[in-house]
This record gives structure tokens, sequence and C-alpha cells, in this order.
């Protein structure tokens, strides 16, 4: 006989009361996960991933409610199941780790503190002993120091540390089941392989079952038993993670892992067969930087410093007792490296590495401490960053932001965001002849034309990104700045918006700066990569040679904390 | 580059975004939602026709006194009652509403562009700005409130005009603050920083970008303060400063009527009071209604 599971789900429906009448979140769903089983849900936003663990829970927000089917949890029905029993289940049975560690903590309570609250509302621990097991917990997720580390407030703590505390707080009950929301999207790669480690270790040593939800195939696979492929409220496939990957059915999950960026494939390999361009295009090799030409912007040593706060008490300092004024961080420690006319290159690092600070100073957002960026034979340096609005080598570099939703102006239309550089520096002015431009630009970066009267929050994530990147070639520059410009889209979305951005790199003769942590997206679109280790360039070179034979431990470190589909 | 017209376009991607709304149909969205929202915004219409038809509308001339019929209880003829002079109390209170939503309307504007820009540089700009203006802000706030304004308007003189500069001072602290956090936290934007890169100046950010952005936020802040300043300027009026009798205006009236409600007339005071009453009761329900209807991601 075959046990029953420990989570049953059947023919699960939940719906959404909204302006627009009731929507299904998802649809008719089975789903069961067995005792000591790790079960992948894994889709793109949309997909009713998240909503099926919040309704296993039972916190789904005021609008949602079960419309049809059933939950089980060991022979007991989640569904119907009175509120302060569920109040008793949550932490105790079924625990949940949240994607943002941070906003999981109490910003304002030490994390021992905040494990020993748990432990004590699920009476684990009496108030004698509850510093002992809170210590215990965290010596359990591996953090170093813990007696130290039990003082800590949240803001002390790096993001893996943060998640830790957050995996120490959900499994400090030995619950039977963990539902993992994400846990690692934000986090750096060699993070993101230690945190998941562990949970699969812990999880594993208490036979305990675990259901990680997420958007990456290879994090599925590398970590799970089993995978469920949802597609806007639908499971559209399950099965073994072995199984899935060799040999995908439903066309969804082929689409899914085609998108997936991967070792030995090419960037109109993303694109489904249907949407890619006439193969000669696809085909043509990259233009080769000219050898020996003088280079579109050569950085000389540029460094980057921000005073440290004062630490000694304004007592001491009184007392003539103050400390010795620490040294300055340095956020970027003296680099140098050029862009040639119509490269592009990689610029890659963890978070804190100072590529987004060296971002900004080419971009002339903020000013650098020391060294000389050299644009067209300019020091675009020495300009301060203030007076950099009203220079001519302004239009010139451009950028596409991180997050497409934070950097279009929640009042402006998709018109007026493409339209605002071209209003300050370009040449076309009257109505007819910007709205035209905009059009163009609009149709040049796939964005429906009539959708351009929209504002920010009547768009798609991946047409936001397409605002953005119009907004960035409106005025035909001569290098980009693409800060992660795909970090916060769904892979399918993604590899449309690479595609998208390597043809308009020919098309328009750009040069690209492309800072990202994602080694597979780099290898894809990138000539060159820089490799940067807090403030300086621990490797560079072509990309197949730093990435294909890398020479720095800590390029071999990232390359191989990537969890890769078994292909 | 000039081959760019003859592209073709990559393929789009379609997803269903909701499309945008009428300003109206919002509104009756809203007020479907929150039943509340439509009284306040009932409330609302009643105080505006009031302040600005009143005069034509009132039964009575409110400044005309008939001692014959002085100290009369609520009647078919006089709806509020007389008061010891014989008028009648219905028509002042409605005459009344104009002198003080005028009040309430210019100190709230005044307060909005004087706090409101002095908020938003000391957001954006920082440094010594933001120093001065949070100083500024202290030294208001260290003051009880409505002592701070008897005394600037028992120091600039006893004028309709002085109640209102003084209604915008007190209220100075609240404006500032509220739009130098909201300044402060969209600075660093993504979309402030896109449009530093399209090469606007501070000051076209900040009145492109940042201003209305943070105008919801401000408007529920106007609504709020509107009860606030009436309840003020009726406040003063109470203790002598400001407007003067005969002029009709509640703060006055209630004051008035306060020594006869020992002798049982207490129409007096109570039909003003509750006219004040009901117009801060409106304008703090209208905050929440005003930022669904000016706040774009509820447009959908």
């Amino acid at each position: 006989m075959i046990p029953a599971p420990l989570l049953d789900i059947k023919n699960l429906t939940v719906e959404f009361a909204t302006r627009r009448g009731t929507v299904k979140a998802v649809k008719a769903i089975d789903i069961s996960v067995g005792k000591g089983e790790t079960v992948a849900i894994v889709g793109e936003s949309g997909s009713g991933k998240s909503v099926t663990s919040y309704a296993v829970v039972r916190i789904l927000d005021r609008a949602g409610r079960v419309a049809e089917g059933s939950i089980t949890f060991s022979g007991m029905d989640l569904v119907n199941a009175p509120e302060s029993q569920m109040r008793d289940l949550r932490g105790r049975e079924i625990s949940m780790i949240f994607q943002n560690p941070r906003a999981a903590l109490n910003p304002i309570r030490k994390v021992g503190k905040q494990i020993e609250d748990v432990l004590l509302e699920h009476v684990q621990a009496t108030r004698a002993t509850a510093r002992e097991k809170a210590i215990e917990a965290l010596t359990k997720v591996k953090i170093a120091r813990p007696e130290e580390r039990y003082d800590a407030y949240p803001f002390e703590l790096s993001g893996g540390m943060c998640q830790r505390v957050v995996i120490a707080l959900a499994l400090a009950c030995q619950p039977q089941l963990l539902i993992a929301d994400e846990p690692t999207t934000g986090l750096d790669v060699t993070t993101q392989k230690a945190v998941m480690d562990l949970i699969v270790e812990l999880t594993r040593e208490r036979g305990m079952s675990t259901i990680l939800i997420t958007h990456d195939l290879g994090l599925a696979a590398a970590y799970c038993d089993k995978v469920v492929v949802m597609e806007k409220g639908v499971v559209v496939e399950t099965a073994p993670a072995g199984e899935i990957f060799r040999n995908p059915q439903h066309p969804y999950t082929r689409k899914l892992m085609q998108a997936t960026p991967r070792i030995g494939m090419s960037l109109a390999d993303l694109l489904p067969d249907a949407a890619k361009g006439p193969p000669a295009q696809a085909a043509a090799p990259r233009p080769a930087p000219v050898a020996g030409a003088e280079p579109l912007m050569r950085v000389e040593n540029l460094v980057k410093e921000y005073p440290r706060p004062e630490t000694g008490s304004f007592l001491a300092k009184l007392m003539g007792k103050a400390e010795e004024p620490k040294p300055a961080f340095r956020a970027v420690d003296g680099i140098s490296f050029t862009v040639a006319k119509g490269e592009t290159l990689g610029l890659v690092g963890e978070s804190g590495c100072g590529k987004s600070t060296t971002s900004m100073m080419i971009t002339r957002l903020i000013d650098p401490t020391g060294g000389r960026i050299i644009f067209d034979g300019t020091d675009i340096g020495a300009i301060p960053a203030k007076q950099f609005a009203a220079s001519p080598h302004r239009r010139r570099i451009q950028m596409v932001f991180q997050d497409p939703t934070d950097s279009l102006n929640p009042r402006f239309t998709a018109e007026r965001a493409i339209a605002d550089p071209i209003m300050r520096m370009g040449t076309i002015s009257g109505r007819d002849a910007l709205r035209a431009r905009c059009e163009e630009l609009a149709r040049l970066v796939g964005l429906p034309v009539e959708l351009i009267d929209r504002f920010p929050h009547q768009l798609s994530g991946g047409q936001k990104a397409r605002v953005g990147i119009a907004r960035a070639i409106a005025l035909e520059p001569d290098l980009v700045i693409l800060d992660e410009p795909t970090a916060a889209l769904d892979v399918s979305v993604q590899a449309v918006v690479l595609n998208l951005l390597e043809e308009l790199k020919g098309r328009l003769g750009m040069s690209y700066l492309f800072v990202s942590h994602d080694l597979n997206v780099v290898r894809l679109l990138c000539d060159r990569v820089i490799v940067m280790k807090t403030g300086a360039i621990v490797e560079q070179g072509t990309a197949e040679e730093v990435l294909g034979n890398p020479q720095a431990d800590y390029t071999k470190e990232l390359l191989t904390a990537i969890p890769h589909p078994p292909l | 580059m000039n081959d760019m017209t003859k592209v073709e376009p990559m393929p789009a991607l379609r997803f269903e975004a909701p499309p945008s709304t009428s300003l109206l149909a919002h509104a009756r969205h809203i007020v479907a939602e929150n039943p509340v929202t439509g009284l306040a915004f009932g409330l609302f219409a009643l105080i505006v026709i009031a302040a600005v038809l009143g005069p034509s509308l009132v039964p009575y001339d409110p400044l005309a006194s008939d001692t014959n019929a002085a100290l009369q209880g609520p009647s078919a003829a006089h709806w509020f009652g007389t008061d010891q002079l014989g008028r009648d109390i219905f028509s002042r209170v409605i005459v009344a509403t104009r002198l003080d939503f005028a009040i309430a309307v210019c100190s709230v504007a005044l307060v909005f562009a004087m706090g409101g820009l002095a908020g938003v540089m000391a957001g954006f700009y920082g440094g010594w700005v933001d120093k001065l203006v949070g100083r500024i802000a202290d030294t208001i706030m260290a003051f009880p409130l409505f002592v701070l304004a008897m005394g600037i308007v028992a120091a600039l003189g006893n004028s309709v005009t002085n109640i209102v500069i003084a209604t915008a001072i007190i209220n100075f602290p609240l404006y500032a603050r509220v739009a130098r956090a909201e300044a402060n936290v969209r600075r660093e934007a993504g979309f402030v920083q896109a449009a530093r890169l399209s090469g606007n100046s501070d000051w076209r950010l900040l009145l492109t970008q940042i201003v209305p952005n943070i105008m919801p936020i401000m408007a529920v802040q106007m609504s709020l303060t509107m009860g606030y300043a009436i309840l003020n300027a009726a406040g003063l009026s109470f203790i002598g400063l400001g407007v003067r009798p005969p002029t009709p205006e509640w703060g006055i009236m209630v004051a008035e009527g306060a020594s006869f409600i020992v002798s049982g007339e207490w129409w007096i005071a109570f039909f003003p009071g509750l006219a004040l009453m009901t117009a801060v009761f409106c304008f703090n329900l209208l905050g929440d209604g005003v930022r669904d209807l000016v706040d774009p991601q509820r447009r959908n």
C-alpha cells in the first residue's frame, strides 16, 4: 500500500474578487507532497505558484478565497479548519520562508530574541532554556559565532545571514513541511548555493518535506525530487526532476527550458522557434571591434571612496579620547578598462563588489574620487555630475535600469517617458514630430504603438522594460549602460529582451556596458568580461576565456555556484 | 542609423494590462467601494454650495435684528431658532460657511505652497537646506500650536488675513515634514535617475518627477488640515481674536451662545457648533477618498 502523502492538494481553485469580477488565480490543480519529498513548483509571474502556497497555509489576502477543491495535510482538512487550529499549525507543522529575508525579520529586535519568540509561542522551550535553544538553532543553520550573533539586529547581518536566521526561525519547531517561496531570489549566486545546500541538508536530516517555489528551472532541477510546472493557474506538467529535463512533455515546459540561458547556446536559441528571425541574421557573427583603434571609452585608475560614519561618541570626542578616524571605505579601488566601439563589455560580480558604483560613475550620476573617464577623447570624469546634464556628452551615454517599474515615473505615460530625453536634448520639436518619433521608437523596441498612451502600472513587466530601452536609445547614444536589465523579468521575457538588445546594438552601432551577476546571460551577450570583487578587477578577457577557462579562484567559485539543469 | 524606419519590429509580447478608465467612472467606483467616502463627498458638496450661494439662499438677513423675536427656539419660521437680538440662526450659520471655508482654503493653500516647497527642497537637496527647514519646523513645534496662533494674531493685528497667516504657520511643520520625507525617498528612485540621464536640470526634476508623485499624499494632508484650519479659525474667533461681531462666524456664534446655555437657550450655541463639527468631520473623512481618487495606481 502506498502511504498517504503528507500534503494532498486536490482540484484546488482559488478565486480573487477584483473590480472586473472574480479572477481565478489557480484553476483545479492537483499537487501531492510525500513525506520527506522535495517538490519544486516552477512557473513565471502570474502562474499562481505563490497563491497555491498561500492557500495551503491560509494566508490569502481578503479578496481571495478557496472556491473549490480540498487541501489535506496529514489527514487534516486545511480548507475548513478553524482559524485557531491553523494558527497552531503555522510554524509548528508548516513553516514558510519568504523571498526577502530582511522584510521577514523584525528590524528592531535582536535575531536571537526573535527565535526565542517562536520557540515560546509554540511551547518548544521555557523561559529558562529559550536562550540556549535559540543559540542551538543558530548553530544548526551554520551561523559562525552564534553566541555573538544572538545579539545582532537584522541590519547588522548580510542578506545570506538574514536568510539563515529566517530558516532557523522556520525550522525552530521541527515542522513537517517547509514552504520556501523564492528563498534565494535577490541573493548572490554563491550565497544562493550555500542557502539551498543548507535547506536541503536540514530537511533531509529531519525527514521533512519541502515545497520550493521558484522561477529558476536550474535551481529546481538541482535540489528537488519532483517538479511541478504551472502556467496561468494550471499545472501543465508534473514529473520527477530528472525526467522533466530529459524529456519535457508540455510545450510550455519546453519553452521555459529553451528560454533558460545555458552553456553552449546562442542568444537566438532562447527564443521559441516561431519567433526567430531569418537564420542568416541569427548566424551573422558579431562585428569584431576594430583592433588598434582608439576605444570609445577608457577608464583609468577609477576610485570611489565613501567616508565612514563617525563611531566615537560625542562625549569621548569632548574628552579628547576620540578614536583615530578610520580610512574611507573604497567602493571602487582603482580599476582600469576600455570599451571599444560596437563592443559589449560585461561587468560581473556579486553585490557589494562595486559594479553598480562603477556604472553610476560612468553614467556621471555620481562623481569619482579619483581617476579618469576618457570618453571619445574628453575626460568626462572631470565634469561634475551636477553640471553633466548640460554637457554635450550627456546624450551620448545612456542607461537601461534594473527595475523597469521603479525607473518609470508613475505619472508619465509611456510616450512621455520616451519623449523626455528628446524634449531635453533632442533636435525634434513640435508635438506631431515628437509623437511620430516616439511611435517609431516603440516599433523599434517591439512595443505595440497603441500602448504608448498607457501609464506604467497598466503595462506588463516586459512592456515596461521596452519603454526603458526605448528611452535609452531615443537619442541614439554611443554607449548604453545596461544595469541588470533583465533581473526583474521572467525567463521567457528575458529571452526576448536580450535578443532585442543585441539586435538594436547591431542596428544603431552602440557599445554596451552590461552589468550583471548572471554569468549565463553574460556569456550570451558579451564580447569581453570583467570580473570584480571588493572594488577591484580580479580577471578580465574575452567572454570565452574568462567563463570557459577561468584563471582566478573567485571566477571559478562563481561559475561552480550556478545551478545547472541536467541537460 | 538612418535605416531605423524600415526595420521590422521584434515580436511583441502581449500581456493583458487593464485599460484606463475615466475620472468620473473611477470616482463612481471609489464611492461604491466605500460609502463613507460617498457621504464625505456629499457633505463637501453641501459645504461648497453653502459657501458659494449661501447669502442668496437664506430666508433672513443674517445681520437684521428683530427684538420681538429674540431667543425663540427652533420653529417652522426659524429652523434653528433666533439669538438674543432676534437674528435668524439658520441664516447666520449658512452665511458663515463662506467666511470659515475661505479662511480654511486660503490658509491651506498658503501652507501647501510654503511648507510643501520648503519640505520638497529639504528632502531633495539635503544638507544645509534640510537643516534649516528642519530647525524652523522644530521651532514652530516647540510652542503649543493654538497659543502660537493666538500670539501671531495678537501681534500682527486682529484681521481675517492674519488668521489665515497664523493658521498657515502652525501647520507648516506638518507639511514640511511630510513633503521632506516623501521627496527624500524618491530622490534616488530609478525614474529620477533616468530623468537625470535625460538631461533634466535639478529644478525640472523637482517639478516634473518629484512633486507630481507626492501630490496624492499632500492631497490627503490638505484635506485633513482643512478641518483643522476651520476649527482653528473658529477657536480664535471664540476667544475674541480675528473675526469680530456682528459678522456671522461659527466660532463667535458659539461664544455668544455659550452664556445662554445655562438659561436653557441651547440652540444658539448648538447649531453653529453642529455646523463646525460637520465640516471638520467631512474633511477628515474626505482624506481617504481624495487619496484613492488622485493615486494613479488605483486607476485601473
